[in-house]
Order: C-alpha cells, then structure tokens, then sequence
C-alpha cells in the first residue's frame, strides 16, 4: 500500500478492522467495558471509513522521465 | 423499358422471361448481387502485375494455378501496408469481391495484405517467445497475485492519445472517485512500441502504486503485436504491484495477457476490476454501522438485565436485614419500656418527691414532721415524716 504516508489506514483496512470489531461485538463472552471499548473504537473507525468514501478528488497525472532518468509527474490534461 | 421480342420464351426450361435488360442494369444487378452474397474474407495467391498508381493505390493481379482476379487496394489500406508485395510473392489478402460497374469488371477489394513468408516468421517467432515464458514460468497460475481491494494508485501504461485511457479513467471516475490514475505514456503500436512499453513497464517499479494497467484499444493484429513481445511480456512480469493487461478488444488475446495476474478484456474493463464500485463499498459500512450499534445495545441490554436482577437480590436482601434489624429493635423498646420509671409505678411502686420534685434518696434526706410528696402512677399523694424511730 502507500508507503511514506506510515500509519494511516487505508479503506480496506478500516473495513477489515471494523468487521473483526463487529464480529467481536457479537459474541457474549465480551465484558461491558470492552464492549464499550470496541464500540468506541468502531464508531472512529466507521467516521474515517465514511470519509474516505466521500474523497472525491480523482487526479490523472502524467509520469514523464528526465533525460538524467529522474520522474517527475504533472497534471495530465484529459 | 421492357420490349416485346419477335420471338416466344423458350420451350420447356420455365424460363428466362423476355424482358430485355440494359447493359448498365445488368451490372447494376451484378454488382449488388455480389456486394451482398460475400462477408469479408481471405484469400492466398500469388501477386503478378503490381503497379502503383499517382493517386496512391495499388492493383495487381492474383492468381494460382487455376484462376486469377484482379484486385485493388486504395490509398489508405496500401498505406497500412508495411511493405510493398513484389511479383510472384504469395500473399494472403483480406478484403471483399466488388463489381465495377461501367467496365462490368469484377474484382477483389483488398483491405489488408500479408506475405506468407512473413506470416509464417511471425507464426514461429511467436511460438518461440511462448515456449521461452512458459519455460521461466511466466504463464504459471501460481505467480498470480490478487489484486488490492482498495487501490490508491494505479499505474496505466498505455497511448496517452488512445480510446483505452479515455475509457478506463471514465470507468475509474465513475466507480471510485478518489483514486489517483499516474499514466506512464508509450507508444503502443509501431516500430518503436516494443522498446517504450518495456521501459515504460520498467518505470512502474519506480512509483508509488498499488497496481497497473497496461494495454491499449482495438487495432489490428500487428496493431496488438508490441504485447506479444518478449521484452514487453518479461518487463510486465518484472512489475513489482498486481498487473492487469487489457489489449484490444473481447476477442484479442496476447502473450502479455497470459504474463499479466489478471486479464481484461477491454480497457472498460480493466478499470472496472482495478477499482471498487464506491456504491457497493458505503452499503458494506453501512451495514457495519448497523452490525456495530446492535452489537453494543445487546451488550448493554445484557448488562441492563443483569444490573435489574441484582437490584432485586439486592432488595430482597436489604429487606431481610431489616425485619431481623427491625425485631431486635423491637425487642429493645419492649425492655425500655419495661424499664420505664412509670412502669415501676405501675407495679405499685412509689416515689418520694420533694414539693419541687426532686427525688428524696436514702434516710438521710428525710427529717421528722418533714412534708413530701409520693408520686405514685396516677399522681401525687402528700405525705409527712413522723417522729423519728429511737
């Protein structure tokens, strides 16, 4: 996944968590507070998972190769 | 315009009617009898008699051993044409029958033309290159990746002027808004494709992404042929992210496609496997954030139930320590009571007061002829010391 931006979890990540926090839920053995705990751990999650779904900016960018073989990218027009 | 001839139909045979027909409608009705009885098709034979023209078009003569007819091929499909066919060079062509009307000539339009020895070449290098990426694994199942669910970044390498980029940043939008498309340009037909797609391929590694598309739009066969190449096809197994090939259309199939983890058939398609569809993704943590709040709510029912039993065990126990409290308090007044200085009385006893009431304890507080007072329970009874015992 996208390296260099460390930590931030991706969607898939977010949804992976959130159904193993769900799953968690619906089993009895859990106590109050790690319900609690969990709940409150799914609710941030499901916040981030939402506004991911929401990003919206779609960028199509142009990879072009210098003559000394660096990249470097511009905004492709299309 | 029919005319009546001097002359019957012909005996027998039910036949030919004895309408006379014009020269002009003869190969009017020629020429649309065989522009409609042919589908495109191939033929081989043996060119003779080729000869460009000014305006660009070819004709020339193909024959075989039994038979030849003659054939055009205009401007913009001899342009197509890499080279040239020489006299006596057996050829496949491509194309259709036509009739020329005013000349009443028939003819095979031509569309496309190979020469066999170079087909044959193709045919084997082609051969070659399979059994050297079958021979290093390159079309082995077992190095198929899946691809990321929720991709970031897609590499495309393709023809930055093509439909196939056109489409599948129109189906990427589509689905899932927020992905970010970074389209390493290549030429993908030509002389030069083969060396561009590889290094294009090559480029990939270098960026940050979580998989690649690479292919192009519909074409001819030599069109497609840069994703039969085997520096293209080892370049392609080389990418360090899952890779989709989508070349040309349904039908085309190319090496690159068996390299590739997964194959689409189109452009469209390639955009449609690489990215979710952003609507079918919010109805998933939809139903998650149903699922999380009723897991909670049946724990704090759970918990509500069992913080109501307690409070009746709770009750239950409170009330038996207080009947227990409340009988020794019982108890307790009845000995007070018992204890009580009017109690005594009752029991007959008396007390001596003073006029003020002070209670007279012992002899010692008492004088001949003093006046006092007995309290008994239902009051007070005056009373007087007499003489003093000797």
């Amino acid at each position: 996944m996208s390296k260099g931006k460390a930590k931030e979890p991706t969607l898939g990540e977010e949804i992976k968590a959130l159904e193993d926090i769900v799953r968690r839920l619906e089993t009895d053995g859990t106590d109050l507070d790690e319900a609690l705990r969990l709940f409150e751990e799914g609710v941030t999650r499901l916040r981030r998972a939402r506004e991911r779904l929401g990003e919206a900016e779609q960028s199509v960018k142009l990879v072009l190769e210098s003559a000394d073989g660096t990249l470097r990218t511009e905004d492709a027009d299309l | 315009m029919t005319l009546s001839l001097p002359f019957g139909p012909e005996p027998g045979a039910g036949g030919p009617s004895d309408e006379v027909w014009s020269v002009a409608e003869l190969n009017a009705a020629a020429k649309a009898v065989v522009d409609d009885g042919f589908a495109p098709m191939w033929v081989r034979g043996e060119v003779t008699g080729f000869r460009v023209y000014q305006s660009g078009h070819w004709y020339f003569d193909l024959k075989d051993d039994a038979a030849r007819v003659r054939c055009t091929m205009w401007k913009f499909a001899a342009q197509r044409c890499p080279e040239r066919p020489l006299d006596g060079a057996e050829v496949f062509v491509f194309g259709k029958p036509a009739v020329w009307e005013e000349k009443g000539e028939f003819s095979f339009c031509v569309q496309r033309l190979l020469l066999t020895n170079r087909v044959g070449q193709q045919a084997q290098e082609l051969e070659r290159i399979k059994a050297a990426l079958a021979r290093d694994g390159l079309f082995d199942a077992a190095r198929k990746r899946s691809l990321p669910a929720f991709p970031g970044t897609i590499a495309v390498v393709t023809s930055p002027d093509g439909a196939a980029l056109r489409d599948i940043v129109r189906v990427a939008r589509q689905r899932w808004p927020a992905v970010r498309l970074l389209l390493v340009p290549t030429r993908v037909q030509g002389a030069d494709a083969g060396a561009e797609v590889t290094r294009a391929l090559q480029l990939v590694n270098e960026l940050d992404c979580d998989c690649c598309i690479v292919g192009r739009g519909g074409g001819s066969k030599e069109d497609l042929a840069v994703f039969n190449d085997e520096a293209v096809c080892r370049a392609l197994a080389r990418v360090r992210v899952p890779t989709i090939s989508a070349v040309g259309h349904e039908t085309d199939v190319s090496l690159a496609d068996f390299v590739a983890d997964v194959r689409a058939a189109t452009p469209s398609m390639a955009a449609q496997l690489a990215v979710p569809d952003r609507m079918e993704v919010a109805a998933v943590v939809g139903s998650l954030a149903e699922r999380l709040s009723g897991g909670l709510s049946r724990h704090t029912r759970f918990v509500g139930e069992r913080l109501a039993r307690t409070a009746d065990r709770m009750e239950a126990a409170m009330g038996e320590a207080l009947s227990s409290h409340r009988y020794t308090l019982e108890r307790m007044a009845a000995q007070l009571d018992a204890l009580s200085p009017l109690r005594v009385l009752e029991r007959g006893f008396a007390i001596p007061v003073t006029g003020e009431g002070a209670v007279l304890r012992g002899r010692a507080a008492f004088r001949a002829g003093q006046r006092f007072g007995l309290r008994l329970a239902d009051g007070v009874v005056p009373a007087r010391v007499e003489e003093e015992e000797a």
